[in-house]
């Protein structure tokens, strides 16, 4: 490790810093209907989007209509991009000449689009056309994060309203999301990619000689309008098959901080446009202090691990950190702190191979996503995972010290919790069960890229990635019938099962009296709250995780110490 | 919020659905893209084409992707699983694990390989020239990795050693901004230093 590969991580931390109050306080005008700087701009549109669709914005939804929209939508958005996946042949702006993708392929990427997980068993630069990456990715890059965040501001109406039984209008929350939040900072983003060397064309690959006279195909196409949606929105799902590790996707280092901040940014501020919302900016904070603790505790274990690098490689007579599947240009350290922001959140991007981390460095990724993704987590899932958290545990809380648990006014009942169970429950039952059923099948053995412990991460890796809509990968599993199937399935229900409960509690919290604070009201942005939220936090990941971690990248970082091959 | 207006009429919202997705598609799927890729073709015409690099009027390389090297007389890039190597339509690691025999079977070979290559190199081997990188076309390598390979290339090229060094040391990026990835050398440039092209 080194104190500039720290500065890298300390500047990226003050950058999202900066922008938590400015673009958290932007959004909770932007949901609460009020006029901003971008509404003279927007407003047109905004309008001619509700007159279109028959929607009327100050229609209010209960919890299960919202569901209902979301569902609704999500249906449709499935359905469009499995179709164009599979008529991509026939259509405009395929200078390539791709084919249609195999009908499994394009479940498990329509699937992982509309999920944001955006798990890559398609790679761009061979199979997909410009078309398919314009009007099919990118499109669901903006709706599906759109979708997570105003999901989250439901969640924060269900904490701030009292004796209502309305969460908001979808159609409103999502018009003025993609307008006023995704757009504007993609359209700059978009300049500042391509000024760094991100290709913006339609031009079909060049064919070049090079000097030293070897024939190669220049790739080309929309990448960085792509690519700054694919972050800001924590999707991941990249437009070349290495995704930011490409060169053409990440072409400097200056890029990949940008790209960094970029998803990391909507999850952060969100915290702050919580604040807003219940009026109580210190309850944003202490969530965000909570997180920030979590995310520096993972990147210590991940650089160090990656800094100190394989002691079976150091025997040939190399020494030097861990360099497979890094590139050059970002080396340890900028990989090491991309690997760990794409999994606190939801992304999965990555800039390097997580297959060919150590151990214990990716044995971290792993972690983060397994925790919940609720370290700044993925946009808008983050937070509504945060707050079900929070309510465990001012639960937990309540039990030591004998009282009913209240958060913000809102007593914390059994319904509550029972909600809150169900939903923490989602992540283990679809990652363990598929990851077993995986581990004792032929079809599940066949295509990993690995033998011994390794080869297990490989697929406790991509349920936990699944589950978790991350995308990120241990990247030799191949895909077959099998896991496309089977991952299709488990990113359906690691997104869509999580909304029930959520929203059923926000709908719950909603429809409750305040009760005003008494000398006797645990509060909940102390110090003292923020350790016990992060004790919950990793008791709950522990206990849960830790046996199948332990088959995995625990017992390979003993045998690697020990100089064991497979 | 300033109404008490409420529906539960949920499959009213059936319609929207299909509607929204076909304006958000128009909005954000071509025009979006579209619009962008004007602008980037008026601002900054050659990043939004690739950084494509001629020689003689011919297009030879991207200065932002990889390329195979393989006449003694070029600086040499990392070992690639794109394709055949540094194919960029088919970009690609190893992602072999710590423990995975293949990996060190494979890196003790180009350990080897790299030696037989470069007989008359003084410096310990460098990382990241027996490592495979992530994408497969990575256009930099370290400046200990060039300065490895400096006297194979200056005896190929009956340079002197001092020249090829200089000129390596004249083509190292520092880290950007000071603190920002690794210093590096982008192998493409330094090999058409070393031709005498200026790009």
């Amino acid at each position: 490790m080194t104190g500039i590969g720290w500065l890298q991580a300390l500047i990226l931390f003050g950058l999202v810093l900066v922008a938590v109050k400015p673009l958290g306080a932007f959004m909770a005008r932007v949901f609460q209907g009020e006029s901003t700087f971008l509404t003279p701009v927007f407003a047109p549109i905004e309008r001619m989007i509700y007159r279109l669709c028959g929607v009327d914005p100050k229609e209010e939804m209960p919890w299960y209509t919202y569901l209902f929209a979301t569902l609704a939508f999500s249906a449709v958005g499935l359905i469009y991009l499995y179709v164009l996946l599979r008529t991509q042949a026939f259509l405009p702006l395929n200078p390539q000449k791709f084919g249609n993708l195999a009908p499994d392929l394009a479940w498990n990427t329509a699937v992982s689009f509309v999920t944001n997980t955006n798990w890559q068993f398609y790679a761009g630069e061979n199979t997909l056309s410009y078309l398919s990456q314009m009007v099919g990715l990118a499109w669901h890059n903006f709706t599906s994060a759109a979708v997570g965040i105003v999901l989250a501001i439901a969640f924060i109406r269900g904490i701030a309203r009292t004796d209502l039984r309305t969460l908001g209008n979808f159609w409103a929350d999502m018009t003025r999301c993609c307008l006023y939040v995704l757009l504007p900072i993609s359209i700059v983003g978009t300049l500042l990619l391509v000024w760094t060397g991100v290709p913006q064309n339609f031009h079909a690959y060049e064919t070049v000689t090079s000097i030293d006279g070897f024939h190669q195909a220049i790739t080309g196409g929309p990448m960085a309008s792509q690519e700054v949606i694919k972050e800001l929105g924590t999707n991941g799902g990249g437009f070349i098959g290495q995704n930011s590790a490409a060169p053409n996707e990440n072409p400097t280092p200056l890029s990949d901080l940008f790209e960094l901040w970029l998803l990391l940014v909507i999850a952060a501020a969100l915290t702050y446009t919580f604040g807003r919302m219940v009026k109580d900016q210190r309850q944003g904070w202490a969530l965000f202090i909570a997180m920030s603790i979590l995310f520096f505790v993972g990147l210590v274990v991940a650089y160090a691990s990656e800094a100190a690098g394989n002691p079976i490689v150091h025997q040939l007579g190399v020494l030097g950190g861990n360099m497979e599947g890094k590139e050059a240009r970002f080396g340890i350290a900028a990989s090491s702190l991309w690997a760990v922001a794409t999994t606190a959140t939801s992304c999965g991007a990555v800039n390097a191979m997580h297959d060919s981390f150590t151990a214990l460095g990716g044995l971290i990724p792993m972690l983060n996503i397994q925790l919940g993704e609720i370290i700044f987590g993925g946009v808008g899932s983050g937070l509504y995972g945060k707050l079900i958290f929070v309510i465990l545990t001012v639960f937990i809380a309540g039990l030591m010290v004998g009282r009913t648990p209240e958060y913000l006014g809102k007593k914390i009942e059994r319904r509550e919790v029972q909600l809150a169970i169900l939903f923490i429950l989602i992540t283990p039952l679809f990652t363990l069960v598929p990851t077993a059923i995986a581990a004792i099948n032929p079809a599940g053995l066949a295509t990993l890229g690995n033998s011994g412990p390794h080869g297990f991460s490989e697929i406790l890796y991509a349920y936990t990635s699944a589950t978790g809509n991350n995308g990120s990968a241990f990247a030799g599993l191949g895909p077959n019938l099998f896991y496309n199937v089977s991952m299709g399935i488990v990113m359906f229900f690691g997104r869509f099962a999580e909304f029930v409960p959520m929203l059923a509690l926000a709908g719950a919290l909603a429809g409750k009296r305040a009760v005003a604070a008494s000398a006797g009201t645990f509060t909940t942005h102390s110090p003292i709250f923020v350790g016990l939220l992060i004790g919950t936090i990793l008791i709950v990941g522990a206990l849960t995780f830790l046996p199948a971690d332990a088959l995995g990248p625990i017992v390979e970082h003993l045998l690697m110490i020990q100089g064991k091959t497979f | 919020m300033n109404t008490n207006k409420t529906t539960d009429n949920t499959l009213r919202h059936l319609w929207p659905s299909v509607m929204f997705t076909l304006i958000t598609v128009v909005l954000f799927g071509i025009v979006y893209p579209v619009v962008m890729t004007g602008i980037s073709q008026l601002m900054f015409p050659t990043q939004a084409n690739g950084s494509i690099v001629s020689v003689g009027g011919k297009p030879v390389a991207s200065t932002i992707i990889g390329q195979l090297w393989k006449s003694a007389k070029y600086f040499q890039g990392r070992p690639s699983a794109a394709g055949n190597g540094y194919d960029p339509t088919s970009t690609g690691a190893t992602n072999l694990g710590p423990t995975s025999k293949k990996l060190i079977d494979a890196t003790r070979s180009a350990i080897a390989a790299l030696k037989k290559a470069n007989p008359n190199a003084t410096d310990p081997v460098p990382m990241d020239l027996v490592t495979t990188s992530a994408s497969g076309i990575d256009p930099d390598i370290s400046p200990e990795a060039a300065s490895y390979q400096a006297p194979r290339v200056a005896s190929a090229r009956h340079m002197s050693l001092d020249a090829v060094r200089s000129l390596i040391a004249a083509h190292v990026a520092p880290r950007q901004l000071g603190f920002l990835g690794e210093p590096r050398v982008n192998v493409l440039e330094l090999n058409m230093a070393l031709d005498g092209i200026h790009s």
